[in-house]
């Protein structure tokens, strides 16, 4: 494989760009591997790649029914940070965030990786003590946040709507080292550096079912392309985690539902970071391209159809148009849908199932993107060693059964509403 | 679109809508609703069962009964008959009507 360098990108321009390699070699499914990873999305990759490197398990498969990161991974908003409150969550986000700093030096891939900041907003007293709890929190865990005041958050973005009658800003939550990266280039870095080391990605490929020994453990899949023998079976396919649990005959603490982002006409910079306001069900940051990339609240029904509905589309805008009046002369040009796994308590899960070589990676709610390299990690982890990394121990399948729940929002088990 | 295909039942019209049937009020906006879920789970008569009532689903990917409540108008609970595939709304009843 070639290495990315300036060297390489000189001798290639001077050859009219026209020696490049495939950045991944697209496989057919052999008979069997150690393990075989459902999904091909940024997590199911992640995991493939970590398996390699760090546990020197090469003989791995990924299956992605349609083509790698055309799923959520090609669907999210782009965002990383860490910026979470609760002793399961914070180191977890923390060590992803840590793994997104060193990616591209890791991967040889250029993943756009920006840490311009992540604001949240903040319009009350209530709030505001809220957020500095949570501030505290990262802090003590060795993560960066400021509490900004109102003055803090207009020297950071001087446009927003500062005295909207029901929300006036009184100031914000800053982390400094979140930021964006270029969603593709993650799946492609990964797919790369995973092809590179001997893992077979396999597209076109779904899954339809498992092959079981007569102890009722999993030995294999069964697929569109043929049967294929593994040792242990990972399924990293969130939004379709109950459908694949079902093939398994597991019913999960999950539920389906579509979450719609949105992305204007490009633009001159204009917003300097990601800007969060959750009282109003709005975020908002500036693509490199110059696209406002923006979204709100999930739909909130129960729903596989990767389009959403007018209402949210209505709701996100006005969010838009109350804090940030600017962008209303912006025509929108694209808004889809994803697919997401609402879990229980909002937060995932990381765990064997109770079938013997199965093992779950699922329950993203509608922040799955910054957890890919800290999920691929910790899954890798898992399949390889049989047991949780240290800063993953929190997700497991079973906690809502024992009530060890991890609810950042306090909402109870209301998918709906996390 | 091309000739003897049938249409992506995700955008049709009848699909693309979503507007519920309120068996009282009429067909009305998505928003004046709230979402409750899944209609199929009963609550357990004893605690054995109310691991499985609260946290697990059968997460449909099809046909699906669904609890609405329609919070901005006449303050009903509906059962809605919805395909979670497409959006496509085939029935929607009263709750109390449904009979258990």
């Amino acid at each position: 494989m070639t290495r990315f360098s300036i060297v390489s990108l000189a001798r290639n321009a001077l050859s009219g760009h026209r020696q490049w390699q495939r950045t991944w070699r697209d496989a057919s499914p052999r008979d069997g591997y150690d393990v075989v990873i459902v999904g091909g999305g940024g997590h199911g990759l992640a995991t493939a790649y970590y398996l390699a490197k760090v546990h020197g398990i090469t003989n791995v498969a990924v299956i992605e029914k349609a083509w790698i990161g055309g799923g959520n991974a090609g669907r999210n908003t782009t965002i990383i940070r860490s910026n979470y409150g609760l002793d399961g969550n914070t180191p977890f986000y923390e060590w992803s965030m840590k793994l997104w700093e060193g990616l591209e030096q890791d991967l040889n891939y250029n993943a756009m990786i920006s840490q311009r900041g992540v604001l949240n907003l903040y319009h009350s007293d209530g709030q505001r003590d809220a957020f500095a709890r949570r501030g505290n929190a990262m802090r003590l865990h060795g993560v960066d946040a400021d509490l900004l005041d109102r003055d803090g958050v207009r020297k950071l973005a001087p446009f927003l709507n500062f005295d909207q009658a029901r929300f006036p800003i009184m100031g914000g939550l800053l982390q400094r080292r979140g930021g964006t990266a270029r969603h593709d280039a993650v799946v492609w870095g990964y797919a790369r550096g995973a092809s590179d080391r001997g893992v077979d990605i396999i597209q076109n490929c779904e899954l339809t079912g498992f092959i079981n020994d007569a102890r009722g453990a999993i030995i294999g899949v069964e697929t569109t392309r043929g049967n294929i023998r593994a040792k242990k079976v990972g399924v990293a396919v969130a939004g379709n985690s109950s459908r694949v649990a079902a093939m398994a005959g597991l019913r999960l603490p999950i539920e389906s539902h579509v979450l719609q982002a949105f992305v204007s006409e490009a633009l001159k910079p204009v917003i300097p970071g990601v800007i969060t306001f959750g009282a109003g069900h709005f975020y908002i940051s500036q693509s490199d391209k110059g696209g406002l990339v923006f979204g709100g609240d999930i739909d909130g029904y129960n729903s596989y159809a990767s389009r959403g509905n007018l209402p949210t589309v209505e709701d996100v805008c006005e969010g838009g148009m109350a804090i940030m009046p600017m962008i209303g002369r912006a025509r929108l040009l694209r808004s889809w849908g994803g697919i997401v796994d609402m879990s229980m308590d909002g937060s995932p899960i990381i765990d064997r199932a109770p079938v013997d070589g199965l093992y779950l990676n699922a329950g993203w709610c509608y922040g799955g993107f910054k957890a890919t390299p800290a999920s691929g990690a910790a899954f890798a982890h898992l399949l390889a060693t049989d047991r949780p990394h240290e800063t993953a121990t929190a997700y497991r399948l079973d906690r809502f059964a024992t009530g060890h729940l991890i609810d950042e929002k306090g909402q109870g088990a209301q998918p709906n509403l996390h | 679109m091309k000739k003897g295909k049938a249409p992506n039942p995700i955008f049709t019209e009848d699909a693309g809508k979503m507007r519920i049937p309120c068996p009282y009020c009429g067909e009305r906006d998505a928003h004046e609703f709230v979402y409750r879920g899944d209609a199929a789970p009963a609550r357990p008569m004893s605690d054995d069962g109310f691991y499985d009532y609260v946290y697990l689903r059968d997460n449909v990917a099809g046909v699906m009964r669904e609890h609405w409540y329609h919070a901005q108008g006449c303050r009903n609970w509906i059962e809605v008959t919805r395909d979670t595939r497409t959006h496509r709304i085939s029935n929607a009843m009263l709750a109390r009507e449904v009979a258990r």
